[in-house]
């Protein structure tokens, strides 16, 4: 357990990383307003960017509450992953379709 | 040294195969550049020390919900093609918020700085020598956080009655084993001696008849699912 070495990794490497990540996720949702699953998928980076700065600061301050939230995130994510892709699952039998900008039946 | 360069090589194989999830024409590929993308995220918790939450990353993320992707991914016949044609309309403004994104974090990031007290205020300091990371953790998270533990269940619990029911759905027309039909027959059956080595025919015991064949066996089945057939 030598949590971050100090003499070329620090926080701001974790956070830098994280960040980037956290962007990337932000894009894909833009970017692929066609695809369900693909938004999902991005969502998840998001999830895991913030789980990579719980992390980063838990290894930081020497504190492990911020590892059981980054354990409690990862749950959270995992039950809406299930459900999200349940829903994805279903509105493609009903509707034959994941595009994104067709799932507008509850505009009215 | 071996750390920042590992550290390094696992950063930039995270970031390319998260661009990669974002970026490539095939879900299919997404998904296992996702995969891709959690084992480095799993290298880099290593790195930082927390290797109960790397371990639960690759078993959970690369074995339960990652596989779960691939699943609906393969399952949905889609298009491909036609997924990616508003790539070039919304890539500008996705470009212009993820900067801007980026920019204001990079700006918290610079100017950001702990609070003098923030060592003071540790909920659960880590203990040097003795405790494993997985001991240490197991050692709060079963105490001080046993009640969000149990939320945590109830929420994957929730979860899971949740995909069942919304996903299950009841087909007309297929066989299922009725139970309370099994156990409501009483009067068929009967318990004899049978004499050893001599069989059952001594008893003027026959084979039960052959079930007359239904007119619905006979009828030709389309699909070839004639018991039992829901998945």
């Amino acid at each position: 357990m030598g949590g971050i070495t100090e003499m070329e990794i620090g926080l701001a490497h974790y956070l830098t990383v994280g960040a980037i990540l956290f962007v990337l996720g932000i894009f894909g949702i833009f970017l692929n307003r066609k695809n369900v699953i693909v938004i999902l998928m991005s969502v998840e980076l998001i999830l895991l960017s913030v789980n990579l700065n719980f992390v980063a600061f838990s290894a930081k301050l020497q504190d492990l509450t911020g590892q059981v939230f980054a354990l409690f995130v990862l749950t959270v994510a995992a039950a809406e992953a299930a459900i999200g892709l349940a829903i994805v699952v279903i509105y493609f039998r009903n509707r034959g379709s994941i595009e994104v900008e067709e799932i507008s039946t509850l505009k009215g | 040294m071996i750390v920042g360069l590992a550290f390094y090589l696992f950063a930039a194989v995270l970031l390319a195969a998260a661009a990669m999830v974002v970026l490539s024409r095939n879900p299919v590929h997404s998904v296992l550049y996702l995969i891709l993308a959690f084992f480095n995220a799993a290298a880099l918790f290593l790195i930082a020390g927390a290797e109960l939450l790397a371990m639960t990353l690759v078993i959970v993320y690369v074995g339960a919900v990652a596989v779960l992707f691939l699943f609906v991914v393969m399952m949905l016949d889609i298009d491909f093609a036609r997924l990616r044609e508003g790539f070039q309309r919304y890539a500008p403004i996705g470009a212009v918020v993820g900067g801007i994104l980026f920019l204001e974090l990079l700006l918290v990031l610079g100017t950001w700085q702990f609070a003098s007290e923030a060592t003071a205020l540790r909920a659960a300091p880590i203990q040097q020598g003795g405790l494993t990371n997985t001991e240490a953790l197991g050692r709060i998270l079963y105490t001080d956080y046993v009640y969000l533990f149990q939320l945590a269940g109830m929420i994957l619990l929730v979860a899971m009655i949740g995909a069942i029911v919304l996903t299950h759905r009841q087909r007309p027309g297929t066989r299922r084993q009725s139970v309370a039909e099994q156990v409501a027959r009483s009067n068929t059956i009967s318990l004899e001696k049978v004499p050893v080595g001599v069989g059952v025919r001594a008893l003027s015991i026959r084979r039960p008849p052959e079930p007359e064949l239904e007119p619905r066996q006979l009828a030709p089945d389309p699909h070839g699912q004639g018991h039992g057939g829901h998945h």
